[in-house]
């Protein structure tokens, strides 16, 4: 098609972007329906089920805690530092509680889980493509949707909040032994001030932020899997799509989430 | 002859990837009961033909017919229950590598069928005998198979619920002589003791002579031959003497 004049080319090559940004949107938007369809109505395979709970959520639960107790710890220096510079460092234990429950749990988990679940679900289904595993599926009576795929968004939308409630207990607790240990914090005071000051609705729109992000990695793990081609070398890229594409969606659902949650 | 339709057939199917079309229009039917062979040379569209015909794959043009009804125009709710009258061994095997082996050949009758687990793992066992696969290797994964035990068990999972049709891929290759015979013996009985429909796609002359009733040659992406088994060696077509000499 080199009819077009050379001015006019980078328009085409816009125009062809949007295009594919648009293709992939909708095909995305298919598939996550026939996800959620497969979920809600039977049959369903709770042997799968629970297979995906133990290796989505239990196997999590190390380096999730790790990252939260590192981070919370951070946290707590950095904002004692900052908070110093108005006479304010009283105030760090409410900070670092509101920052991990509202942000850094939710989107530290599932950062995690981008990179361990994702890559593990494109990585399994796009071998399974590629050795025909799902076609067998097909010939044996059983929808692929509903025997791999639904298992693992509802396990991912089930277990990030949990894993969430746990980053957020250990963050804190990793903000509390900095500020013990290091800075000049009284520990009851510590956990009295936090308690206090943290609302229901901080720790709940967290959790509502993890179910999201869980949907995001279960199906973008799933579908770019499911839509691998080309044996190992597509299953690669299948796995790469899978983990930058999930980060992307998460942080920009945190930014959505955010604004929506801050205007209500 | 009855009057009865093909239990399967290829009405003028073409089909296309990027390139140059595979399958230009395909002709072929199998009557009930029969066992068919589909021969030709590598890459030339074998498995896509049973793919398409399993509905695995969709076709560019042209009809797949079950007992006489176009697949496409079919009722949903009928075509969705297609697939529990087929039973497909894939050209490599294609196991659940997250299954035991008795667990695989069992998938079907446990998860689509709502047979117990107790009666699924004796009836997979049965067919996995049928194979030669013992009771010990049962309990092992795919990965600790060699390539010839993954096909029987590809095999056992294709025919341990006595579909109507069953597609073999390549049903004999890479195994020894002595099991290739029984297996070509296997698919011949379930043929005539249970009265399936069989489409096989094999290279080795000597199988198809044995398991099919008629033989048809592919090529160019059009049916160029087809006959009774029997007739293989005098054809009159050149390009199945070819096939069957083995001259370059
Ligand atoms: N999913 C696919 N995507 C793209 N091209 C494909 C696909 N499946 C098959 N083809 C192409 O179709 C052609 C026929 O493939 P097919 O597997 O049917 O050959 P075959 O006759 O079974 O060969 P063999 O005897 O080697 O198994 C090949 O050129 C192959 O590259
Ligand atoms: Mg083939």
């Amino acid at each position: 098609m080199s009819s077009i004049p050379a001015p006019l080319q980078p328009l085409q090559a816009i125009g062809r972007s949007f295009l594919n940004i648009v293709r992939t949107t909708g095909a995305v938007a298919v598939f996550a329906g026939r996800a959620v369809l497969a979920v809600a109505l039977p049959p369903w395979f709770p042997g799968q089920f629970a297979r995906q709970l133990i290796g989505v959520g239990y196997l999590s639960l190390p380096v999730v805690g790790l990252t939260a107790a590192f981070t919370g710890a951070a946290l707590a220096l950095n904002i004692y530092t900052g908070g110093g510079r108005f006479n304010a460092e009283q105030i760090m234990p409410q900070i670092v509680a509101l920052g991990i429950t509202r942000e850094l749990g939710p989107v530290l988990a599932a950062l995690m889980l981008a990179g361990r679940v994702s890559a593990a679900f494109a990585a399994e289904i796009g071998a399974m493509r590629a050795t025909e595993q799902i076609d067998a599926l097909h010939t044996l009576s059983t929808d692929p949707f509903r025997y791999l795929i639904a298992p693992r968004l509802a396990a991912a939308v089930l277990v990030l909040p949990l894993l969430t409630v746990v980053a957020d207990i250990i963050g804190i607790a990793g903000g509390w032994v900095v500020a013990t240990r290091t800075l000049d914090f009284n520990a009851t005071v510590y956990i009295r001030n936090t308690w206090d000051f943290l609302q229901s609705w901080d720790v709940v729109s967290g959790l509502i932020k993890a179910a999201v992000f869980g949907a995001i990695i279960a199906l973008m793990g799933c579908y770019h899997g499911f839509n691998s081609s080309g044996g190992a070398r597509g299953v690669g890229r299948a796995t790469t799509n899978a983990v930058v594409s999930a980060a992307i969606l998460i942080f920009a659902g945190d930014y959505l989430l955010t604004t929506v949650f801050t205007h209500t | 002859m009855s009057e009865a339709p093909p239990k399967l057939e290829w009405r003028s199917v073409a089909k296309r990837f990027d390139g140059p079309p595979v399958l230009r229009s395909v002709n072929l039917s199998v009557a009930a009961g029969h066992s068919l062979v589909i021969m030709g040379g590598s890459g030339e569209g074998k498995s896509v033909m049973i793919k398409i015909a399993a509905g695995l794959m969709p076709l560019d043009s042209g009809q797949i017919l079950i007992d006489g009804q176009d697949v496409a125009a079919m009722p949903a709710r009928e075509r969705r229950r297609l697939p529990a009258r087929f039973g497909m061994l894939f050209q490599g095997g294609a196991l659940f590598d997250s299954l035991s082996v008795w667990e695989n050949v069992a998938f079907r009758l446990i998860n689509a069928d709502g047979v117990t687990r107790r009666q699924a793992k004796l009836r997979a066992l049965e067919a996995l005998d049928r194979v030669r696969i013992s009771r010990e290797v049962a309990e092992f994964y795919p990965s600790e198979l060699s390539g010839g035990m993954q096909k029987r068990v590809g095999l056992a999972r294709a025919m341990v619920a006595n579909p109507e049709i069953i597609f073999f891929d390549e049903p004999t290759a890479g195994l020894d002589p002595v099991t290739g015979r029984a297996i070509n013996a296997l698919i011949r009985e379930q043929v005539k003791s249970l009265g399936c429909t069989a489409v096989s796609i094999t290279h080795d002359l000597n199988s198809a002579r044995h398991i099919g009733d008629e033989i048809a040659m592919l090529s160019g992406g059009v049916i160029v031959w087809r006959g009774a088994a029997a007739d293989i060696d005098h054809s009159g077509n050149a390009m199945v003497d070819q096939f069957v000499h083995g001259d370059p």
